[in-house]
């Protein structure tokens, strides 16, 4: 049976369905909230916020994150900063161009709804982050702020140096924290969430694993939140931490949550290059350097002359020369497209040819190296240690990598996956960023959808649908409980007893490989064919070869990296059906069949206008589409242009 | 290059531990020292080895997850850099590293590498934040703040938590720390409010958790990844007397 997606979008005008559809949810009466309890999973930006702002109104949270303190999740790695549309520069901007600008930045594949109250709410983020004491960078006057990224003709990104997202989610852990002292917030730290638990249809609670001990235990909840990020690491290589897992996203999906967009991934166009087949991870140059670095190859290929060497002459600047208009900041999608394409032709640089120069000489003659080392001295340190190389004297060398995932488990308005009490926030679910993600506008979606959403739509779900008198709650030693802690624990005995010779670590940068080469910047049919050959090839002898060293009843990471590698290897599949069910090129889902003359991409409105979400039916049986058409009663569906 | 490494291999917080010796081979000088370690276990795993335990995450410096002590110094050799950026052109070929856990009676030992730095966040949840209700605050712009002091604040708010500080200090403080959160927020107005008994309840809290006091060995200044500078600790200092001697004024 396909999914009935209702999106549960509100009536009225767009400026007025979330101040409406506020007044419309029911509400739980402070005295009555202490009567339930939420499960969070995950305690970056979106779990943090949502676990603390949940606390404060009077629920029992208990809150997981894999990591050893919540403070280390991924969401702390973000550099450039966050959007909002404060027009505090007086520019020109508004709620509405916020809107307007991240529903065109995502390829107009998102539900305008959702991005509109996120545009509404991104002013309060602000707020609330200066209040926790943020240090956001100010002028000399004492006020805020702001710089341009990619995709937007305004200054709205408010930042502090290149640790935005550390700043921002200490503030949203020091709120967690302040509520864990108060004994309103279990936390959990080295604990992993390995499967929900349903009940009559219900998520009633979660199987986590201690790795510390190794032992599995429950939880039962009255709503379980998936705050768990992204599933960028099914490339093996990005920027994602090295613990980013879709685990708990795809564990969701195979009790039922629709998944929805896979094939939506973000490469980002500025990373240092890969170096030698032992990298195990990339780095991210922040996208606030496209405000100052030009970006350019030579205009003879194969040029293997010192970028010093090479006069202003001999040089492409190809974003300034394709788009003249956004220059160096046209978006991420555009961005690392155009360097595959010059690098493909043959005029990339540095020791593999995949590389482009980002080159900050013009800039340093303009406004001094002392300036340039106030606004990115961090960013050029972090180049500096990993290259040898020294940025401020030789232009930096970079290059697209794995970055972000728009897809993710589909959400109602409500955040609500298609499971009721089951909810995603955050980089987790596919609301709204479409095809394409703007840059500052992660941290913005992970800190609303927690301090401002979920808040309202979590406590009218209880309100409406779960008994006050405790007798929708399911006590631990419940059958449901036990069946599914069975087996999760079969999977883990399953692990350890294959017994082969070969590492998890090999098997994942395989699969990252056939991701990277037939699902990354450019698709085709028959290279998406061929992945759905390989990839179930490969997971076969996963399961016949894969040696996983100790035992499940310790503290063990190499049980944890095979859990998540094996999801991997089943989730990817998902990700290349997704790919090749979309038979249009958007944001960053480029078909090499679907371009224009000059290869830019072309979308297909008339037949692909809508979400598509994927339904497990089984395993080594293909998931069933369903698709959320899209409709749009605000913005016109143009042809992007940055040129 | 070819590597002798000596290892801290301890199986659980009541195992008594020992350095063990381990060869690597086939290291390149743009190998991060965290490759390095994937390479030994990856040669410990094809030997149907245990792999060495270690804590590691973002690997780009900022999550505050790794914490070794290589050849002595806490994040090893090169200054203002944790162990995930720090590179192999550090090392020559031929060269012995030892490597070990952060010590201190405050991070207990869970398995080989990896310790407990549960304290730090027990540190925080007794006063290391401003007591603000999501949707209670007003315009962002309301309270204007001196550049220098939003400066001085973000200078002590890039702590990434890593207990760097802890590991280096013979004393096993955790002052720094401390500070570095202290300073932060007491450069801010926002921070004023509850100035006074922050100070009071997180070095109540530093102190019962076992963490030694500051006698300037200075070497906390030395190891920090983020250079947080040990002044911080004289103004937590300052903060914790005031407040002792005049909570009310």
């Amino acid at each position: 049976m396909a999914f009935q997606l209702d999106s549960k979008v509100p009536e009225g005008p767009l400026k007025e369905k979330w101040t409406n559809h506020r007044f419309n949810m029911k509400l739980v009466n402070p005295a009555n909230k202490r009567k339930f309890k939420v499960l969070v999973v995950g305690s970056g930006l979106a779990g943090a916020s949502a676990a603390a702002s949940l606390a404060e109104l009077g629920y029992h949270v208990e809150c997981f994150c894999f990591q050893d303190s919540p403070r280390r999740a991924h969401s702390i790695a973000a550099q450039g900063g966050i959007n909002a549309a404060k027009n505090y520069p007086n520019d020109g901007d508004s709620v509405w161009r916020l809107f307007y600008d991240t529903v065109k930045g995502g390829d107009y594949r998102a539900r305008e709804a959702n991005v509109y109250r996120l545009a509404e709410v991104a002013n309060n983020i602000i707020d609330q982050c200066v209040a926790q004491g943020v240090p956001f960078a100010r002028e000399y006057g004492g006020m805020l702020d702001n710089r341009s990224f990619g995709g937007a003709q305004v200054s709205r990104t408010f930042y502090a140096r290149g640790q935005t997202g550390q700043q921002l989610l200490l503030g949203a852990y020091q709120a967690l924290e302040r509520q864990i002292g108060k004994g309103t917030v279990r936390m959990h730290v080295r604990s992993e969430m390995l499967d929900v638990v349903k009940k009559d249809g219900r998520a009633v609670g979660i199987i986590s694993r201690d790795l510390v001990t190794g032992e599995m235990k429950r939880f039962s909840g009255d709503a379980v939140l998936l705050c768990t990020g992204g599933y960028g690491n099914v490339f093996y290589l990005s920027t994602n931490a090295m613990g980013s897992n879709v685990t708990a996203a795809y564990r969701a999906y195979k009790r039922g949550a629709g998944f929805a967009n896979p094939c939506y991934t973000q490469i980002h166009p500025t990373c240092i290059p890969v170096s030698s087949e032992h990298q195990s991870k990339l780095t991210l140059m922040s996208e606030s350097l496209r405000n100052d670095g030009r970006v350019w190859v030579p205009k003879q290929k194969d040029d293997q002359r010192a970028p010093n060497d090479i006069p202003e002459d001999e040089r492409d600047y190809y974003l300034e020369r394709r788009y003249p208009s956004f220059g160096n900041l046209v978006p991420r999608d555009v961005a690392s497209r155009a360097a595959k394409e010059r690098c493909d032709a043959g005029y990339g640089v540095g020791a593999t040819g995949y590389a482009v120069f980002l080159d900050f000489a013009a800039a340093i003659e303009r406004v001094g190296e002392d300036v340039i080392r106030a606004r990115y001295g961090n960013l050029f340190q972090m180049y500096e240690k990993i290259t040898g190389e020294n940025p401020y004297k030789v232009p930096m060398r970079i290059y697209p990598a794995s970055h972000y995932t728009m897809g993710g488990l589909w959400v109602d308005y409500n955040l609500m996956t298609t499971v009721p009490g089951l909810f995603a926030l955050g980089e987790a679910n596919f609301s709204d960023h479409g095809a394409n993600r703007l840059g500052a506008s992660a941290l913005m979606q992970g800190l609303s959808d927690g301090y401002f959403v979920a808040p309202y739509t979590v406590g009218s779900y209880l309100a409406e649908e779960v008994p006050l008198d405790g007798s929708g709650a399911v006590a631990t030693d419940d059958p449901a409980f036990d069946q599914v802690e069975q087996e999760v624990q079969g999977r883990i005995d399953r692990l350890l007893s294959v017994g082969g010779k070969k590492s998890v670590e090999s098997f994942h940068k395989r699969l990252g490989q056939i991701v990277w080469d037939q699902c990354g910047m450019g698709r085709s049919r028959e290279g998406l064919e061929q992945a759905l050959r390989d990839i179930p090839k490969l997971r076969e002898e996963f399961w016949k070869e894969v040696f996983v060293p100790g035992s499940a009843g310790e503290f063990n990471p190499e049980v944890e990296k095979a859990g998540r590698v094996a999801d991997f290897l089943e989730f990817a599949e998902v990700l290349c059906e997704d790919a090749l069910a979309r038979e249009e090129s958007c944001g960053g889902h480029f078909r090499e069949e679907h371009q224009t003359p000059e290869g830019e991409a072309l979308r297909d409105d008339e037949h692909f206008a809508h979400a598509a979400v994927w339904e497990y039916k089984g395993d080594d049986v293909r998931p069933e589409l369903s698709k959320e058409q899209l409709t749009f009663e605000n913005v016109k569906l143009t042809t992007r242009s940055y040129k | 290059m070819k590597l002798t490494l000596h290892v801290w291999r301890q199986a659980g917080p009541q195992d008594r531990g020992r350095m063990e010796m381990l060869q690597v081979d086939g290291i390149t000088s743009d190998m991060s020292f965290l490759e390095m370690l994937d390479k030994a276990n990856e040669d410990l795993i094809h030997d149907g080895k245990e792999p060495v335990a270690f804590d590691h995450d973002c690997r780009e410096g900022i999550c505050g997850t790794c914490s070794m002590v290589i050849d002595g110094v806490a994040h090893g050799p090169q200054e203002g850099t944790t162990t995930c950026q720090l590179h192999m052109r550090a090392f020559k070929d031929g060269d012995s590293i030892h490597i070990e856990p952060f010590r201190s009676r405050a991070f207990p030992v869970i398995k080989d590498l990896v310790v407990d730095r549960g304290s730090f966040d027990r540190i925080i949840a007794a006063g290391g934040y401003v007591s603000v209700n999501t949707g209670s605050a007003q315009d962002a712009n309301n309270l204007p703040v001196r550049k220098k002091d939003a400066d001085m604040a973000m200078d002590a708010a890039a702590c990434i938590g890593c207990g760097a500080c802890v590991a280096s200090c013979p004393n096993g403080s955790a002052m720094l720390f401390v500070a570095a959160k202290m300073g932060h927020l007491a450069h801010l107005p926002q921070g004023q409010a509850e100035r006074k008994e922050r100070a009071l309840s997180m070095v109540a809290q530093m102190d019962a958790e076992g963490f030694g006091a500051c006698s300037n060995h200075y070497e906390c200044e030395a190891v920090c990844p983020k250079e947080i500078p040990a002044t911080f600790i004289g103004s937590m200092n300052r903060e914790f007397l005031k407040s002792s001697l005049c909570p009310d004024s």
